[in-house]
C-alpha cells in the first residue's frame, strides 16, 4: 500500500455487535478517540439469532454489565415486548430475568447511542490487515479493505461470526455472515500470519415465519410478567410497564421427526459438509432427535421479532436442512401447518480463535495492545458478548492509561466465570453461560450485581457519582437493617405465636431475634412486618437484600468460606518469566500444560485440566522460594 | 482442594512399622483444643507448658484407649510453625490408627501427603534450599500416594463408589437442567423423590462406613477378654475356642505390655484373646495385680465374653462382675450345662467347654453383636480398609445429611446443589477423580437443553 490515507485513534473496535458496542462505548465514555467498524451501518447491534436478551444466568450477565456502566440492559429496557423473571419458584441466586426485544428497535436505539457518543467515529468497511511493529510484536492499527490505515493503540476484535463466514441451507451454501451480510473475508489471513491460532466453529438459526400464515388457536399462548422489572439499575420500574405481547408454544411430533430422519443424508451437518462444532446448548432440531431418540417431541417458542412486523421466530427448531425438508418438517407442527417461511433456517460456520491466547484481560499474550471479545473467543449469544466487549473496553482503556486491567474473578462475577472458563478451560464448542458453571452462584444474584460490580464501573470512569452514592448509601442502609433485625429480640408472648401460627409457623417458647425467625420456611421481610416495633422505611431493593441474606445466611456463610479459600490461590499471582522447566517436582504433564497455557495466577493453574492439587503445592513452593529469595 | 486453609490436619508420623512408640501429629488453629479433648491427664494441669510431655489417657467418648504422652508445641516454635500437639501412644497399627480417628473425629482433617513439611516450608521453618526437597517430596508422595490409593482400591469398593457418584451426578444434573431451562424441565414434587433417593444413598454410605470398622475387626481381630470367678471354666473355654480351630493358634506377643495374646480363629473372624495369661494363671499370689491389669485390657476390649458356672448358679460376686462390665458388649457364657441345666437369669449361651456342647452358638453371638447382626461380608464383600477412603465417605455422607436438612427446611432446590456436588467430590477423591466438566457433560448427555 503505497499511497493510502491514514487517520490516528487510541482504541479500534473491529465490529460493532454486542461486544463491539460496549467495547467501544467503556473506550469512549473515558474520553478515548475511538473508532468501531462495521460491515454495514444497519446491522449495530443486530440481533442475529433469537430475538430475547437475559434468561437463566444470561440475565446476570445483562445485569452485570449494566454495572459495570454498560448499556445492553438500558437498551433493551427501552425496547422490550415482554418480560419474563425465570425461575421464582426457586432460590433468589436463580432468578432470571429474560426480555423479548423488538429486533429492529433495539438495534436502532443502540445505534443511537453509539452516534450520541462523544470521541466515537462509526466507520462501514471491512478490516482486512493487523498492523504489528516492534520486537515485542505489539499491536499499532489496522488498515481497510479499501485502503486506509488507522493508527491506534489498542485494537479490539469482536468480529462474532463474521470471520470467513459461510451459511448453509442444505447444498446451498453462501459465502455471508448472518442474515446474507457480507463476512469479512481477509482479516482471518492476518491473523494466521500474525501467530494466531483459529479453530472453526459452527451455529444454526431457525426459519422465521410470516406470522399472518400460522394459527395460533392451536398453540398456547405465553404472556409476560404481570409486574415487568428493568434489567438496568438506572431504569425507573414505572417506565416499564408496558402493554406486552405474548409467544406461542408448541411442539414438534413423530411426523417432523420422521421427516427429518429421513432426510438426514441431505443435512450438510450429517452429510459432512460443515466441519465446525456446534453447541450442545441449543442444539439443530436435526442434532436433538438424533441425539434424543426417545422424545415423542420437542418444545418450541413462536416469538415476534418486535412490534411493527408479521414475522415470528420459531425458537428450538433450527436447522440446516434443505429448503424443502424445511417446509415440510416446520408445517408438520400444530400451528404451523399453512406457514410460509420469510427467512430460511440455516447454519453458519466461522473462524474463532483459540481464546487460551489471551490473557484475563483479554489481551493477546503475545500481541500487547491486542484485544478480543465476543464469539470470536469461542462464546455464543449477545449476553456473553456484551460481557467481554466491556471488560475488554476497559481493559483496552486501562492499558492506555497505564492502569492495571481489570480481571473479575469467579467468586466476583459471571462474567468472571465466563472469561476464566474460556481462557483456562479447553472449549469445544461455543460456549454458553450456564448456571451451574458458576460454583459461588449464592453471591452472584442477579439482585446484588450493583453491589457487586459498580464499584469497579465507577474506578473505571463508566458509573456516575450520583450513582455510586446511591449504591453506598443502599450498602449502609442493608448492613444497618440487617444489625437491627439481628439485635431485635421478640419476648414470647401470645401475640407473638397468635401471629406465627396464623403463618403458617411453629410457636416459640423463648425469645427469639427477628432475624431467627426470617430463616423460617414460608416467612418473610413483610409478613413479620406486625412483630416489627419500629419498622425502618426502606426502598424495596433494600429489603429485598435483607431479605435474602438473612433468609439463606447459613448457605452464604459457608459459601463464604469456599470463597475464601478459593481467593486465597487466585491471590497468589505467577510471575510472567516463569520457566516451569526450572521447577523441580512437577509432574511431565502438568509442566506441558503450564507451558502451552501460562496461567496467570495459583488458582487459574489449577483449573488447567491435567494439572493437579499436587502440582499446584508444588509450583507452590516453588513461587515461595523465588518470592523469598528476591 | 483444601491445601490452602489454615485448617487443623493430623497423622500419624511415624513410620509404618510397628514400633515402640507412635505418634499422632496435630497442627493447625485447633490442634490444642482437639487434643485436649481427648487426653485426660494423670493429674491435674492447668495450663500445658509449651514442650514439656505430660502424662495421661487418651480417651474417645469416655471409652479409653491408651496411655499417651502428651506434648504441646505452640507455634511459631513448631515443625509446621503451626500450634501443634503431639500424641506420644504406646504404638500398634490398630491403635494408633484409633487415636488417629478420634482426633479427625474432633475436627482435625486428615493431612495429604507431606502436608506438615510444605506448611512448615511456608511458616519459614525451613531454610530455602530446602525448597526444592520439599517440591520433590510433595511431588514424589502425590505420585506414591496415587498408586498407593489406586492399588488398594478394590475394584468392587471402586465400582460401588462410581455407581453412587453417578446417582449424585445424575440428580444434580437434574436440578441443573431445570434452573438452567425451566420451561423445559419442571421441579414440582421432585424433592420429595429426591429426599427418598438420598435416604438409600446414605443408607448405602452408612454401610461402607460401618463396613470400615468391621473391616478393621476382621483384619486385626476382635480383642476379647474372658471375665468370670476363678475355676467357672475359663481356660478350658479357652482351649475348646482355640480347638475348634487348630489352623492358627499362636502365641503372639503384645506390642508393649509383657501381656501375652492369643489368636484364635472363629468361622470367619479372629478373636484376639487378651491377657489371657492372666486368666489362665488364677492362683497368682499377687492377685491385685492381675484384676488391675485385667481391668485395664477390659477397658480397651471390644467384646467380653462373662463366663458363669451352672453348677454354682449367678453368685454375688459373679453379679460384680457384670456389673463391670456394664457399657460393653459382651456374651454370656454359662458353661458346664452338662452337669447342670443353666438358670434362666442372666440370660446366656449353655455351653460345655469340655463336651463341646453348644460351642458353634458362641461363634454366631459374637457375629452377631459385634456386627450387629449385619455382618457385611454377605455384602459382596465391599469393604473399606483406608483410612483415607474412609473420610471420603463420612464427608459425603455429611453432605448428604446436610441436603436432606435444607430439603426438610423447605429451601428452594438450587440451595441442594453446593452440597450434592461436595458429596459427589468428596467420593471422586477415593478414586482420584476431579470433578471437571462432569457437570456440564452430564447435563448436556441427559437432557436435551435449549431453546
Amino acid at each position: 500500500m503505497d499511497q493510502h490515507y491514514e487517520e490516528n485513534y487510541d482504541v479500534c473496535v473491529v465490529g460493532a455487535g454486542h461486544a463491539g458496542c460496549e467495547a467501544a462505548l467503556a473506550c469512549a465514555r473515558r474520553g478515548l478517540e475511538t473508532i468501531i467498524f462495521t460491515v454495514s451501518i444497519e446491522a449495530i447491534a443486530f440481533m442475529a439469532c433469537n430475538p430475547n436478551i437475559g434468561g437463566s444466568s444470561k440475565g446476570h450477565l445483562v445485569r452485570e454489565v449494566d454495572a459495570l456502566g454498560g448499556e445492553m440492559g438500558k437498551v433493551i429496557d427501552k425496547t422490550f415486548i415482554q418480560s419474563k423473571m425465570l425461575n421464582t419458584s426457586k432460590g433468589p441466586a436463580v432468578h432470571s430475568l429474560r426480555k423479548q426485544a423488538d429486533k429492529a428497535e433495539y438495534s436502532k436505539a443502540m445505534r443511537l447511542v453509539l452516534e450520541n457518543q462523544e470521541h466515537l467515529t462509526i466507520r462501514q468497511g471491512e478490516v482486512c490487515e493487523l498492523l504489528i511493529e516492534g520486537e515485542d510484536h505489539h499491536i499499532v492499527g489496522v488498515s481497510s479493505y479499501t485502503g486506509t490505515i488507522y493508527r491506534a493503540k489498542a485494537v479490539i476484535l469482536c468480529t462474532g461470526v463474521y470471520l470467513n463466514a459461510r451459511c448453509l441451507t442444505g447444498s446451498a451454501i453462501t459465502n455471508t455472515g448472518p442474515n446474507g451480510l457480507m463476512a469479512a473475508n481477509h482479516l482471518s489471513d492476518s491473523m494466521l500470519k500474525a501467530g494466531i491460532t483459529l479453530n472453526r466453529f459452527k451455529t444454526g438459526t431457525p426459519a422465521r415465519m410470516d406470522g399472518r400464515t400460522l394459527d395460533y388457536s392451536k398453540m398456547i399462548p405465553q404472556p409476560g410478567d404481570e409486574r415487568v422489572v428493568p434489567f438496568s439499575f438506572s431504569t425507573d420500574p414505572e417506565t416499564v410497564q408496558i402493554e406486552q405481547v405474548p409467544c406461542y408454544l408448541t411442539y414438534t411430533n413423530e411426523e417432523t421427526h420422521r421427516i427429518i430422519r429421513e432426510n438426514l443424508d441431505r443435512s450438510p451437518l450429517y452429510g459432512g459438509i460443515i466441519e465446525g462444532t456446534g453447541p450442545r446448548y441449543c442444539p439443530s432440531i436435526e442434532d436433538k432427535v438424533v441425539r434424543f431418540p426417545d422424545h415423542e417431541r420437542h418444545q418450541l417458542f413462536i416469538e415476534p421479532e418486535g412490534l411493527y412486523t408479521h414475522e415470528m421466530y420459531v425458537d428450538g427448531m433450527s436447522s440446516s436442512m434443505p429448503e424443502d425438508v424445511q417446509i415440510a418438517m416446520y408445517r408438520t407442527v400444530p400451528g404451523l401447518e399453512n406457514c410460509k417461511i420469510v427467512r430460511n433456517a440455516y447454519a453458519i460456520e466461522y473462524d474463532c480463535i483459540d481464546a487460551g491466547q489471551l490473557r484475563l484481560s483479554l489481551e493477546f499474550k503475545e500481541i500487547p495492545g491486542l484485544f478480543a471479545a465476543g464469539q470470536i473467543n469461542g462464546s455464543s449469544g449477545y449476553e456473553e458478548a456484551a460481557a467481554q466487549g466491556i471488560m475488554a473496553g476497559i481493559n483496552a482503556a486501562n492499558k492506555i492509561f497505564g492502569k492495571d486491567p481489570l480481571i473479575l474473578d469467579r467468586s466476583e462475577a459471571y462474567i468472571g466465570v465466563l472469561i476464566d472458563d474460556l481462557i483456562t478451560k479447553e472449549n469445544h464448542e461455543p460456549y454458553r453461560m450456564m448456571t451451574s458453571r458458576a460454583e459461588y452462584r449464592l453471591f452472584l444474584r442477579q439482585d446484588n450485581a450493583d453491589l457487586r460490580l459498580m464499584e469497579y464501573g465507577f474506578a473505571n470512569g463508566l458509573i456516575s457519582e450520583e450513582q455510586i452514592s446511591g449504591l453506598r448509601t443502599r450498602r449502609e442502609q442493608i448492613k444497618q437493617e440487617i444489625l437491627r433485625l439481628k439485635n431485635l429480640y421478640l419476648a414470647p408472648s401470645d401475640r407473638l405465636n397468635e401471629i406465627l401460627s396464623s403463618l403458617g409457623s411453629d410457636p416459640v417458647k423463648n425469645g427469639i431475634s427477628f432475624a431467627s425467625l426470617l430463616t423460617r420456611p414460608g416467612l418473610t421481610y413483610s409478613s413479620l412486618s406486625s412483630l416489627d416495633p419500629s419498622p425502618s422505611h426502606l426502598s424495596e431493593r433494600v429489603i429485598e437484600q435483607v431479605e435474602i441474606e438473612l433468609k439463606y445466611s447459613g448457605y452464604i456463610e459457608r459459601q463464604k468460606k469456599q470463597v475464601e479459600a478459593f481467593k486465597h490461590l487466585e491471590k497468589k499471582r505467577i510471575p510472567e518469566d516463569i520457566d516451569y522447566n526450572l521447577v523441580s517436582g512437577l509432574r511431565l504433564e502438568a509442566r506441558q500444560h503450564l507451558i502451552r497455557q501460562r496461567p496467570e495466577n495459583l488458582g487459574q493453574a489449577g483449573r488447567i485440566a491435567g494439572v493437579n492439587p499436587a502440582d499446584v503445592n508444588v509450583l507452590h513452593v516453588y513461587l515461595m522460594k523465588r518470592y523469598k529469595a528476591q | 482442594m483444601n491445601n490452602t486453609l489454615k485448617d487443623t490436619i493430623a497423622a500419624i508420623s511415624t513410620g509404618p512399622v510397628e514400633a515402640g512408640i507412635g505418634i499422632v501429629r496435630i497442627s493447625g488453629s485447633d490442634a490444642l483444643k482437639i487434643g485436649k479433648e481427648m487426653f485426660l491427664p494423670a493429674k491435674k494441669i492447668d495450663i500445658f507448658v509449651p514442650r514439656h510431655a505430660y502424662l495421661g489417657k487418651l480417651q474417645d467418648n469416655g471409652s479409653y484407649l491408651d496411655e499417651a504422652l502428651f506434648t504441646f508445641f505452640p507455634g511459631p516454635k513448631s515443625y509446621t510453625g503451626e500450634d501443634t500437639v503431639e500424641l506420644s501412644c504406646h504404638g500398634g497399627s490398630y491403635l494408633l490408627q484409633r487415636v488417629l480417628e478420634t482426633v479427625l473425629k474432633s475436627g482435625a482433617r486428615l493431612a495429604e501427603p507431606g502436608e506438615f513439611t510444605r506448611r512448615a516450608f511456608f511458616n519459614g521453618r525451613l531454610e530455602l534450599d530446602q525448597a526444592e526437597a520439599v517440591a520433590d517430596l510433595i511431588g514424589a508422595s502425590n505420585e506414591a500416594a496415587l498408586k498407593l490409593s489406586l492399588s488398594q482400591l478394590d475394584g468392587r469398593l471402586s465400582d460401588r463408589i462410581k455407581k453412587l457418584r453417578e446417582e449424585i451426578l445424575k440428580e444434580t444434573a437434574y436440578i441443573e437442567a431445570a434452573l438452567d431451562d425451566p420451561e423445559h424441565i419442571d421441579l414440582q414434587g421432585y424433592s420429595d423423590i429426591l429426599y427418598i433417593k438420598l435416604s438409600e444413598l446414605k443408607d448405602q454410605l452408612q454401610k461402607l462406613i460401618d463396613g470400615f470398622q468391621q473391616g478393621r475387626l476382621l483384619k486385626e481381630g476382635i480383642r476379647t477378654v474372658i471375665a468370670g470367678r476363678p475355676n467357672v471354666g475359663k481356660s478350658s473355654l479357652l482351649n475348646a475356642l482355640a480347638g475348634m480351630d487348630r489352623a492358627i493358634v499362636s502365641p503372639y506377643p503384645g506390642t508393649t505390655r509383657d501381656t501375652l495374646e492369643e489368636l484364635i480363629r472363629l468361622g470367619s473372624f479372629t478373636l484376639r484373646m487378651v491377657d489371657t495369661a492372666g486368666i489362665r494363671n488364677t492362683s497368682d499370689p499377687v492377685e491385685s495385680l492381675g484384676v488391675d491389669r485385667a481391668k485395664k485390657e477390659m477397658e480397651k476390649a471390644d467384646l467380653a465374653f462373662l463366663v458363669l458356672d451352672a453348677v454354682s448358679g449367678f453368685t454375688k460376686e459373679d453379679e460384680e462382675i457384670l456389673k463391670s462390665l456394664s457399657g460393653m458388649k459382651k456374651i454370656i457364657i454359662w458353661n458346664k450345662t452338662d452337669l447342670a441345666e443353666a438358670p434362666i437369669e442372666p440370660e446366656g449361651i449353655s455351653i460345655s467347654a469340655k463336651t463341646g456342647k453348644n460351642m458353634e452358638q458362641i461363634t454366631k453371638n459374637v457375629s452377631d453383636i459385634i456386627f450387629d447382626q449385619k455382618l457385611i461380608l454377605s455384602d459382596a464383600s465391599i469393604i473399606l480398609t483406608n483410612l483415607r477412603h474412609k473420610e471420603a465417605v463420612s464427608e459425603a455422607l455429611l453432605a448428604l445429611d446436610q441436603v436432606c436438612l435444607t430439603i426438610q427446611n423447605g429451601m428452594p432446590e438450587d440451595l441442594y446443589l453446593p452440597d450434592l456436588l461436595n458429596a459427589y467430590g468428596a467420593l471422586g477423591k477415593i478414586s482420584g477423580e476431579q470433578v471437571g466438566d462432569d457437570l456440564i457433560n452430564k447435563i448436556f448427555s441427559d437432557f436435551c437443553m435449549g431453546k
